[in-house]
């Protein structure tokens, strides 16, 4: 009884390994092509991009981060902060990602800052 | 030998594997920001002067107006009417008499020292039918005013310098020293205020707080300190009227 349950677990994990992999890698593509067409100044289209690639796997950090930089390029701040923060929620440790927080709080600061504050 | 060599390329593999894991492409960004006035239904704008006081070295009233014209040339598309400053504290001081029957007069002619010294000028800035008649003089402009204080400043504190040591075979190292310091410099204060030139109404007003501090030998002219902290705050002056972009770069991750 106990061989079967750890046989289904084994088989369960082997099943749904492909499956995350699979949904990286599809996630993946869509950022990949985000910053090629970011770096052409197509920003719209990578934030289509990369919010698809947000839907597909939620948890892909990467796809947040981008996502808040262009959101932060269109002058769309509220949304920039969500999708920097949820990016930060996901790798917290990850450099890249809390320098650019960084730099967005500095500018988004400067906007709310009223009298004098 | 062959450990070491084991070591080598297991230490450059990390290396590269580190590489690969984080691709990284740095870009730049402008980021755009709205005005927090607006400033549609304006052509024109009229800086009409500032009540000012705090040191004597400097014309704040003066200087401020000038600096203010000039960046929102510039930096802005409103046009910008070019005339004398308005005798901000005679009207205050004419109002003032009159609301009090001419006794406190000659209280609001004494110098501006502090912020209390300031007080009975402020009312200005509510008289709705002085700045009414101003924009019927101007035809309609956005009118910017306000108050400037700039006043000297000094501060004793523990300050940390780097200071150069040689050590016993000679070699120059730098290393961080707290002492004790007396600090020169000035603060500057102003408040500016947005009227309405159509109806003589206050639509904002904004506090800022600069401050800078020199060693007490440095002898640094009060003007050159005045632009100084003034060029800190203009990007935020300009950000209540006009759209700003600013310029950045930003990590996209794969």
């Amino acid at each position: 009884m106990r061989f079967q349950a750890l046989l289904a677990a084994m088989l369960f994990t082997m099943a749904a390994s492909p499956l995350a992999a699979d949904t990286r890698s599809d996630a993946k593509k869509q950022v990949e092509f985000g910053i090629s067409v970011a770096q052409k100044g197509l920003w719209r289209e990578a934030i289509y991009r990369w919010e698809r690639a947000t839907e597909i796997d939620p948890t892909y950090a990467a796809a947040h981060n981008n996502l808040a930089i262009a959101y932060e390029h269109e002058g769309e701040l509220n949304k920039a902060r969500a999708a920097y923060e949820k990016a930060l929620q996901l790798e917290p440790n990850n450099s890249y990602i809390k320098q650019n927080y960084e730099l967005f709080k500095e500018i988004n600061d400067r906007t709310t800052r009223k009298d004098g504050q | 030998m062959t450990a070491r060599l084991a070591r080598t390329v297991s230490s450059a593999a990390l290396v590269l594997l580190t590489a690969a894991c984080t691709n990284y492409y740095e870009i730049p960004i402008e980021t755009p920001i709205r005005p927090k006035l607006d400033v549609s239904a304006f052509q024109r704008v009229l800086v009409a002067g500032f009540v000012s006081g705090g040191t004597d070295d400097v014309d704040a009233n003066l200087e401020t107006t000038r600096l203010l014209r000039s960046q929102l040339r510039t930096k802005s598309e409103l046009r910008v009417i070019d005339t004398d400053v308005l005798p901000l504290m005679d009207v205050a001081n004419e109002s003032n008499s009159q609301g009090s029957g001419g006794s406190s007069a000659t209280s609001t002619q004494a110098p501006i020292k502090d912020e209390k010294d300031l007080e009975p000028y402020e009312r200005v800035f509510a008289n709705v039918e002085y700045w009414k008649k101003v924009g019927e003089e101007y035809q309609q402009p956005l009118i910017v005013t306000g108050t400037v204080m700039f006043t000297p400043h000094q501060r004793n504190s523990i300050v940390q310098r780097e200071e150069e040591v040689y050590d016993s075979f000679g070699r120059r190292r730098v290393v961080p020293v707290r002492t004790y310091m007396e600090r020169k410099g000035y603060i500057l204060r102003p408040k500016f205020i947005f009227i309405d030139g159509r109806s003589g109404t206050v639509m904002h007003s904004e506090n800022f707080r600069e401050e800078i501090l020199y060693n007490a030998n440095q002898t640094t002219p009060a003007l050159s300190s005045y632009f100084e902290l003034m060029d800190r705050l203009i990007p935020s002056f300009l950000s209540t009227l006009s759209s700003q972009k600013i310029k950045g770069t930003r990590i996209l991750l794969q």
